[in-house]
């Protein structure tokens, strides 16, 4: 078992050594780099990554360069588990066998894929790693859009949001389906550990990537990734975003272990109404027009009792 | 826990998926990643046996698709190991795009492919609708005939496929039912002797080895993208050739068995010859015996290798030949079948005189009979003495209904 690395504060967190290197080509603002290098920091142990088809791929592997000081594999859009699923059990195999070139490590496999990667194309690649239970982190860095394309609807965007496929209109309000529940989906799975993160609670996540790391066997990791460019706000606010998505509970900070024991990690002091949230980001700017402006209160309604749920789930120890 | 070896007799009853199953145990594949699928099963059922039984030390990971198998065994290979599947028809069209993905990579992954039609109709018998679908993947291909084959040729493409100079996937074919269910006699290798043909696992630019990072499949675009598969092309047109002779070589030193690229069989003097693949081979080797004792100068090539596609050896084999018939088990889909493709390619623009036809037969598992071999023989000899092709270049043959002739 490897030791967990002590981090002590913001500054040294940010100032640690980097696998995953400011040398990329994602957009100014943007939450995945940000989400990628505190797991990245979380550990000083050997790693193993892995990323889908989609922004951070193609931002950061572009031949004949590279912004992974660190192994790195990518398929394709749906199958970055399986792929590191594949390397953990070349690694134990070579392990058993006695081939491993440095046999004193204890390497980390991670795959990082997209919410469409994730909510939509590569669900069965997930649910499979999930269940075979592989020693490896599956992190959904989840903007709930097709970003890299270009702003397409997934099964992870929300109610209301105006995306290229589900365009806000004279007559349409923009996506009409609920947010895909994958933490539910993933904690059905009773693996060892599931939890859901955002890059502004930096001590929550690292906790809980820390913890992860530790596990032996399947971990699931949700990160909220706020983006810039398909929902819309000034770079610079990506933190603020970020905060308020968590602070207004439209995505909850909380656990699941083994899939029966929900732990809610964050509760806000103060609870910004969904409003502020929504009126954030050009995505949702058509809700305030009068004849969608009913959507909003809906958005309050269905939060508080998604919210209540957790808490209920919680109580109960279910 | 150190595993077991397998005694195993000099000749062993096994069909084509034992034999290939049998053979993957021997090489110590260090994981296998697979999904079933018939008729290819049964080569993942007797390796998770294998497995049960503690002759298997390696992971041994079942997937839920044929997409996550290559998935798996790709994350595998980068990872630094032998690594091998095995699947058929609907699995393998499942599976195409990481196919690719796998060449592209330039990871040595070896497939089993059981041949098997491809829906629709669903059909699960053998025909190389499967074997065609990723023919342009970058794979090396080889053909296996019989179980013997099967097994043997698994091993020669570890050796090959594994080689630092060539680092490509490979593909065994057998054709489904006919060679993986038959249980013929296989003459074996001892567990020894297989694991010291391919030996230990050497690896290049593995991700295990934390000293060295390596970053496995980058985004190229049309700065690179060509250089690339241009690249991959020119190995597999100069350098895999010779890798692949070579270890033919080393196995009949090995084992006595000879193989080569293009399988000639009565072709020394041959005037009519008939080209094709799979179980095919075995039956038309049949038929020219019985028409050699009738006096008539008839011959026979098996395609061994698919990819890289032996022109040169096509060429020679075929040079004196006065009537060819290439016989194409896939639906052509609008065009030539591929083997009348590429040998018309072999031979085009070489003094060859060949009258050469397309046949398209056995499609979803219809058999080819001897008549139906005695029957195109004879064509080949009428178009021979008349010099010229007398019937359409493309024919159906086994095909009920009215006759099917194009082109």
């Amino acid at each position: 078992m490897s030791e967990i690395k002590k981090i002590k504060n913001l500054k040294e967190f940010s100032t640690s050594a980097d696998r995953f290197e400011g040398a990329n080509l994602l957009c100014p603002g943007c939450a995945h780099s940000i989400i990628v290098r505190e797991i990245l920091n979380a550990t000083n142990d050997d790693l193993v990554l892995s990323a889908s088809t989609g922004c951070l791929e193609v931002c950061t592997a572009v031949y004949p360069y590279t912004s992974w000081d660190a192994s790195w594999i990518h398929i394709g859009f749906e199958n970055c588990s399986t792929a590191i699923a594949g390397a953990e059990a070349m690694y134990k195999s070579l392990k058993n066998k006695g081939r491993l070139k440095q046999p004193d490590r204890n390497p980390k496999f991670i795959a990082f894929g997209g919410d469409g990667a994730s909510y939509d194309i590569g669900l069965q690649w997930i649910s499979g790693c999930m269940e075979r239970n592989h020693d490896m982190m599956y992190v959904v860095l989840d903007n709930e859009v097709y970003a890299n394309t270009g702003g397409q609807r997934s099964s992870s965007t929300p109610i209301g949001s105006s995306a290229t496929t589900s365009p806000a209109g004279s007559i349409s309000y923009g996506e009409k389906m609920n947010k895909k529940d994958l933490m539910g989906i993933m904690g059905a799975h009773n693996i060892p550990y599931a939890a859901q993160v955002a890059p502004n609670k930096w001590k929550d996540l690292v906790k809980k990537v820390q913890r992860g790391f530790a596990t032996e066997g399947a971990v699931f990791i949700n990160a909220v990734s706020p983006c810039t460019t398909e929902w819309k706000f000034d770079p610079k606010d990506t933190m603020m975003l970020s905060d308020l998505s968590t602070d207004s509970l439209v995505f909850p900070l909380y656990e699941i272990i083994e899939g029966r024991e929900i732990n809610i990690t964050y509760r806000p002091k103060n609870v910004v109404p969904v409003e502020e949230y929504l009126a954030a980001q050009g995505r949702f700017k058509h809700l305030f027009k009068d004849q969608y402006k009913h959507l909003i209160g809906e958005w309050q309604t269905r939060v508080d009792e998604n919210w209540a749920y957790l808490n209920r789930r919680e109580e109960a120890r279910v | 826990m150190a595993f077991d070896k397998m005694e195993l007799r000099d000749i062993e009853v096994w069909d084509g998926n034992h034999a290939a199953a049998q053979a993957l145990r021997q090489c110590q594949v260090d994981v296998v990643s697979a999904y079933p699928i018939t008729p290819s099963t049964p080569i993942v059922e007797g390796y998770a046996k294998f497995k049960s039984d503690n002759y298997v030390e390696g992971e041994f990971v079942m997937v839920e698709s044929e997409h996550a198998a290559m998935s798996g065994c790709i994350g595998a290979a980068a990872a630094g190991g032998r690594v091998a599947t095995a699947t058929s028809s609907q699995g393998l069209a499942l599976m195409v795009e990481t196919l690719y993905q796998a060449a592209g990579m330039r990871l040595p992954i070896i497939l089993n492919i059981v041949n098997r039609a491809l829906a629709a109709p669903l059909n699960v018998n053998g025909d190389h609708s499967d074997m065609y679908l990723c023919r342009d993947s970058g794979w090396i291909q080889f053909d296996a005939f019989s179980p013997q084959e099967a097994y043997d040729l698994n091993m020669i493409a570890f050796k090959v496929s594994e080689d630092h100079d060539v680092r490509m996937p490979a593909i065994i074919n057998q054709d489904g039912f006919l060679t993986s269910h038959t249980a013929q006699g296989v003459h074996t290798l001892t567990d020894d002797e297989a694991f010291n043909f391919v030996g230990t696992f050497k690896p290049m630019n593995d991700m295990l080895d934390f000293e060295h990072p390596v970053t496995h499949g980058v985004q190229t675009e049309e700065d690179w993208h060509f250089e690339h598969k241009a690249r991959q092309h020119n190995d597999m047109m100069t350098i895999i050739p010779n890798k692949i002779d070579q270890a033919f070589a080393d196995f009949e030193t090995l084992s006595g068995r000879k193989y080569n690229k293009v399988e000639c069989y009565d072709m020394e003097d041959a005037d009519l010859a008939i080209v094709c693949m799979g179980t095919s081979v075995e039956t038309v080797r049949e038929v020219v015996s019985e028409l050699r004792e009738k006096g008539l100068k008839v011959g026979v090539i098996g395609l061994r290798v698919v990819r890289p596609f032996p022109f040169f050896e096509i060429a020679e084999a075929l040079k004196n030949i006065k009537a060819v018939a290439a016989l194409d088990r896939s639906a052509p889909g609008g065009a030539a079948g591929m083997l009348f493709n590429e040998i018309a390619g072999s031979l085009y623009n070489t003094d060859s005189k060949m009258l050469l036809s397309g046949y398209i037969y056995g499609l979803g598992g219809r058999d080819l009979t001897k008549t139906n071999i005695v029957d195109l023989y004879n064509e080949l000899q009428a178009n021979a003495d008349a010099g010229k092709v007398l019937t359409k270049q493309q024919q159906f043959i086994g095909v009920r209904g009215p006759k099917l002739a194009y082109l």
